[in-house]
């Protein structure tokens, strides 16, 4: 798809590192407050999305390798199931919580009750946030660049 | 009979995913169909787990009262990733069927029966 | 209207006869029926977890194997997409 005209470029560009940080925001205290991995990956997937849109497709795959996405959404899948395993090796079965109570990183236990909370509370928890959210952006970016420049491709085949 | 709203919406909204499953003969239409059926499903798991004057299941900060069940709302995100993706590859087959035949009537594309 | 036309209109009309008497006569909104299993998990989170947020303890700590199979579909379903636009080189 070709690109927009100069005011739309102009205000992406100002508006990607306002949506980026959102996601990110979201991703990170998932432990906290209402949202997670799932919700903040596509907050994220949907302001790289409006890049591709605004800027054209052929200029986005010259940036952007899809070879480099790729490795980056295996990253995330290998290191979910390596944090599950760790469960296995250092507790008591597959998929156990082994930093909550202990002295490592993330081992406070919150007050019961309604309250504010630290973040380096909940054990594994940010972590796997941390691992399906780079998977969750990977995955549904991939899609939409593929689908976007495979069709430009299609329409030049025709003519 | 008139407090059961939320059950006849996901009623309606099955239904009208079926009707345009069947009785359409373009590939895009049968998609469109195929979406309003999912979200139906979602809307049926979250409606199974309310309690009356009930707040969201999250201690932060909360003021007090009975909390409503947190297990229907995860099993509802799983379905909505799972969504997504048989979209993705639906859309992607439809794409390569177009280029294949040059059409998508649903009743010219049945090279594989004759 | 032939007669393959006239047999879609009857299914259809039998299937949505079950859906509307199952909405009309489900149990009243607001009442469920069986409360043991999250009764459970809303008094034992922040012992247990140390979790402030319900849905993230049962999505990544309670019911991590569901978690697991969807990671598993999202991506095989990006697999799936690259393979078939893929242009091979001669």
């Amino acid at each position: 798809m070709t690109e927009m005209s100069k005011i739309v470029r102009t205000v992406t560009s100002i508006t990607f590192p306002l949506a980026m940080i959102y996601g990110l925001y979201v991703i990170a205290h998932g432990h906290l407050t209402p949202g997670g991995g799932f919700q903040g990956g596509a907050i994220a997937a949907s302001a790289c999305a409006m890049v591709l849109v605004a800027f054209g497709s052929k200029w986005t795959i010259e940036k952007i390798k899809e070879k480099r996405l790729s490795v980056l959404e295996s990253l995330g899948a290998i290191s979910f199931i390596a944090l599950a395993l760790l469960g296995l090796v250092f507790g008591v079965a597959f998929f156990n919580n082994f930093l909550t109570g202990s002295n490592y990183i993330f081992g406070v236990v919150p007050i019961t009750g309604s309250g504010l909370a630290d973040i380096n509370t909940a054990g594994i928890l940010p972590l796997m946030n941390f691992a399906v959210g780079l998977k969750v952006i990977a995955g549904l970016f991939v899609i939409v660049l593929v689908m976007a420049y495979a069709t430009t491709s299609l329409k030049e085949d025709k003519k | 009979m008139i407090y059961n709203i939320p059950y006849l919406a996901v009623a309606a909204l099955i239904l009208l995913g079926m009707y345009a499953l069947i009785f359409k003969r373009n590939l895009i239409k049968m998609v469109i169909g195929i979406t309003l059926i999912e979200s139906g499903v979602n809307l049926f798991l979250i409606t199974l787990g309310y309690r009356t004057g009930s707040i969201a299941p999250i201690y932060t900060s909360s003021p007090g009262g009975i909390m409503s069940f947190p297990v229907p709302q995860a099993l509802t995100l799983t379905s909505i990733v799972i969504g997504v993706a048989v979209l993705a590859l639906m859309l992607s087959l439809v794409i390569h069927i177009y280029r294949h035949y040059g059409s998508i009537d649903a009743k010219k594309v049945r090279r594989l029966k004759e | 209207m032939s007669a393959r036309t006239i047999l879609a209109v009857v299914v259809f009309t039998i299937i949505a006869m079950f859906f509307i008497f199952t909405a009309l006569f489900i149990h009243p909104f607001g009442e469920p029926d069986e409360t043991d299993m999250d009764d459970y998990i809303i008094d034992n989170t922040q012992e247990e977890t140390g979790a402030n947020n319900g849905v993230t303890a049962v999505v990544f700590d309670y019911r991590g194997f569901d978690t697991l199979g969807e990671a598993t579909v999202l991506f095989t379903a990006v697999a799936g997409v690259i393979l078939i636009f893929r242009r091979l080189k001669k």
